[in-house]
C-alpha cells in the first residue's frame, strides 16, 4: 500500500511544551486511522500541524510523496487535506447548499458557483442533508450541523480527511449512522484520520490504531493489539492499574 | 442573504424606478436640487464602496477618508498640470487602488477594532503629508482649480452626470461581485475566516481584493468632486466624516446587500437636509437621534429586514399606547412629544 502522508520526526513546540515529539508515522490509501489518546495528548495538535495551522517546529511531512511544510492553510485545503473541527464552524447565514458549494468551489477546483451548487447538493444528498438545503445553516441541529461540517469537507474532494471528534455530542443512533457515513466515505478510497475519546468508535470503525500520549506515538498498529497493549493500558489508566492488569494476564 | 433585493419581484420593481428617477432627475430638477443630488450620488459611491470591504468582507474600514482625499489630491494637482479632467478622474482613481493595495497588504491581518482603527490612521498621516507638501499641494492654504468654462446650469449637470456615472460603476460592480466567486468568498471570510481558509480560500488575496475595490470609486469621487467645488483642503478632504457617514448609510440600508447602500445614502441625506433646514440650531443633534432610533428599529438596515414584521411588532405596542390614552389624558405623552417639537422650532 503506498502511502498517501508520511509523517517524519514531525515535531512541535509551544514555548516550553513539547505537544508532538518525534512522530512518525504513514498513513496508506484508503486506511482508516484511529488516533486515541488521554486529554492533552496532542491529537489535535496533530491535525492542525498537517494542515498547517500551527506549523511544524521540526521534521517533515510528505503528502504523495511531495513535502508540504510552508505551505499556508488554504493551500494545503486546495491540495485535498480536509478537515473537520471539535467545534462546528459552518457560515451561519449562507444556506447549507451554499456551505457545502463553498468547499467545492474554492478547494475542489470548481470554477462557477452553479457547478458548485450541483456538485455541493450531491455531497448533500450523501450525507442525508438534502432535505434542509435550503435552510440557513445556523438553525441546523448539532447533529446536522456536524454532517454539515463532513459534507463542507467531502464537497473539498479530499484525498485525506481528518475527522476531529466528530461524534462528539452525539446520541447512541446519531453515532451509528456517523459510524455507517464513515465506512461509505472510506470506501470510496478516501484515507481517514478519524480523532476519537469514544473507543467503541475507533474499534468499530478503524482497521489502524495510533495512541499518543504526551506527545509521543506509544502504539501503533490493529484495533486488538492496542487493547492490550501494557503502555496504553498504563497511559489511560495509570500505572497501578496497568501493573495488576499484567499480572491478570499472567496468572491466567 | 445572498442578493435579497432580487428575490421579490416588488422589490426589483421599486429598485428600477428608484434608479430610472436618478437618470431623469436633471430634467426636472433646478440647481439647489442638482446639487443635493450630486452629493446623494457622491455618497451613493461611497457607501457602495464601503460595502464592499464592510458588507461583503466584514471588515470595518475607516479609510474611506484617506482614500477620497488622495482622489481629491491627485485629481486636483493633474488637472492643474493640464491633463483634461474625466483623465485626470481616472488616474486618480487608478493611483488611490494602487495605493489601497500597498495599504491593504499592510493592515488586512488586523482584525475588528484594531484594524479600524488602523484604517483610520491612514486618512490622519495622508493629511500630514499633503500639509507638508506645500508646493505641490498648497499646504494648509488648500488647492485651488482653474474655473470650468461652462455655465451654472450646465455645470451643475455636468458634474451630476459625472457622479452618477462614478456611482453607476461602483454599482455595476457590486452586481458582478455577488454573483462572483471572489464575491462568494467574501461572504464566506465574513461569516467565519478560520473556516474560510479551511476550505481553501486565500483570505489574504480576498481581503485585498475587496479593499481594493473599496477604495477605487472612493478615489475617483474625491476627484470629480475638487473638479466640482473648485477647491480642496487637507482638512476638508481628510475630514472623519467622510469616512463615517458611508458606514451609516450601508447599514441604514443594509450591510453585503446590492441597493442597501444606495438607499441608505438616499434616506440619510434626505433626512439630513430636512433636519437641517426645519432645526438649524441643532441640526446635528435631532439627526444623530434619528440615526439611533433608525439603528434601534432597523438594527440590519432596511434591505436585511422585513419590514412589515417590524410595523407588526411595534403596532402592538402602539395600539395598547393609543387604546389607553383617554384615559392617561393628564400624560399625554404624544401631545407632549408634538409641543417639544413645536418649541424647538420656534425658536430655531
Amino acid at each position: 500500500m503506498s502511502a498517501i502522508l508520511e509523517l517524519r520526526d514531525v515535531s512541535r513546540n509551544f514555548g516550553g511544551l513539547r505537544a508532538l515529539d518525534g512522530i512518525s508515522m504513514s498513513f496508506g490509501i484508503g486506511e482508516v486511522i484511529g488516533i486515541i489518546g488521554p486529554n492533552g495528548a496532542g491529537k489535535t495538535t496533530l491535525v492542525n500541524v498537517i494542515t498547517a495551522v500551527t506549523p511544524a517546529s521540526s521534521g517533515d511531512i510528505l503528502f504523495n510523496g511531495n513535502p508540504i511544510q510552508g505551505l499556508t492553510p488554504d493551500r494545503i485545503a486546495q491540495i485535498g487535506i480536509a478537515r473537520t473541527s471539535q467545534i462546528v464552524q459552518p457560515f451561519p447565514r449562507l444556506t447549507v447548499l451554499d456551505n457545502v458549494a463553498a468547499g467545492a468551489l474554492f478547494a475542489a477546483g470548481v470554477n462557477t458557483i452553479a457547478d458548485a451548487r450541483s456538485s455541493a447538493m450531491e455531497q448533500l444528498e450523501f450525507t442525508g442533508l438534502a432535505r434542509v438545503a435550503h435552510k440557513l445553516a445556523a438553525t441546523l441541529s448539532l447533529a446536522d450541523r456536524k454532517r454539515l461540517e463532513l459534507a463542507k469537507s467531502l464537497a473539498m474532494k479530499p484525498k485525506l480527511l481528518m475527522l476531529d471528534e466528530v461524534n462528539a455530542g452525539l446520541n447512541a443512533s446519531e453515532i451509528d449512522a456517523a459510524l455507517d457515513l464513515i465506512r461509505a466515505i472510506a470506501a470510496s478510497g478516501v484515507t481517514i484520520l478519524l480523532i476519537e475519546h469514544l473507543m467503541k468508535v475507533v474499534l468499530n470503525a478503524c482497521s489502524r490504531i495510533a495512541v499518543l500520549h504526551q506527545g509521543r506515538l506509544i502504539a501503533d498498529g490493529i484495533p486488538e493489539a492496542i487493547v492490550g497493549d501494557a503502555k496504553v493500558i498504563e497511559a489511560y489508566l495509570g500505572r497501578k492499574f496497568a501493573a495488576r492488569q499484567r499480572k491478570v494476564m499472567e496468572t491466567s | 442573504m445572498n442578493a435579497l433585493f432580487c428575490s421579490k419581484p416588488a422589490h426589483i420593481v421599486v429598485a428600477v424606478l428608484f434608479l430610472l428617477a436618478f437618470l431623469f432627475f436633471p430634467w426636472v430638477a433646478n440647481n439647489y436640487l442638482l446639487r443635493i443630488g450630486t452629493t446623494m450620488l457622491m455618497y451613493s459611491a461611497l457607501a457602495l464602496s464601503w460595502n464592499f470591504i464592510g458588507g461583503f468582507a466584514g471588515y470595518p474600514s475607516f479609510a474611506t477618508a484617506a482614500f477620497f482625499g488622495l482622489g481629491a489630491y491627485v485629481g486636483g494637482i493633474l488637472q492643474n498640470k493640464g491633463i483634461p479632467a474625466p483623465l485626470a478622474w481616472l488616474l486618480a482613481g487608478l493611483l488611490v487602488t494602487i495605493f489601497a493595495v500597498v495599504i491593504g497588504r499592510i493592515i488586512l491581518h488586523l482584525k475588528g477594532h484594531y484594524f479600524a482603527i488602523a484604517s483610520l490612521v491612514i486618512g490622519d498621516v495622508l493629511r500630514e503629508i499633503i500639509n507638508g507638501m506645500t508646493s505641490l499641494t498648497g499646504g494648509g492654504m488648500g488647492l485651488n482649480l482653474a474655473a470650468q468654462k461652462m455655465g451654472v446650469t450646465e455645470q451643475a449637470q455636468f458634474f451630476y452626470f459625472s457622479m452618477l456615472t462614478v456611482a453607476g460603476l461602483a454599482l455595476v460592480t457590486t452586481v458582478l461581485l455577488d454573483r462572483s466567486r471572489l464575491g462568494f468568498g467574501l461572504r464566506c471570510i465574513e461569516q467565519n475566516e478560520d473556516a474560510a481558509v479551511r476550505i481553501g480560500i486565500n483570505t489574504d488575496r480576498f481581503k485585498t481584493a475587496a479593499f481594493m475595490l473599496s477604495s477605487t470609486f472612493v478615489g475617483m469621487a474625491g476627484a470629480v468632486y475638487v473638479s466640482w467645488t473648485g477647491y480642496i483642503d487637507p482638512g476638508e478632504a481628510f475630514e472623519v466624516l467622510i469616512s463615517v457617514k458611508p458606514i451609516v448609510m450601508t447599514l441604514l440600508g443594509g450591510a453585503g446587500t446590492i441597493l442597501g447602500p444606495v438607499y441608505g445614502a438616499f434616506l440619510f441625506l434626505l433626512l439630513e437636509e430636512t433636519v437641517w433646514r426645519n432645526f438649524l440650531n441643532i441640526h446635528s443633534g435631532i439627526l444623530g437621534l434619528l440615526v439611533v432610533l433608525l439603528i434601534l428599529f432597523l438594527p440590519r438596515g432596511i434591505l436585511n429586514t422585513n419590514l412589515w414584521s417590524v410595523v407588526e411588532a411595534h403596532a402592538r405596542v402602539l395600539r395598547t399606547y393609543f387604546r389607553l390614552l383617554p384615559r392617561f389624558q393628564g400624560i399625554n405623552l404624544w401631545a407632549w412629544v408634538v409641543r417639544i417639537i413645536r418649541n424647538i422650532r420656534h425658536q430655531s
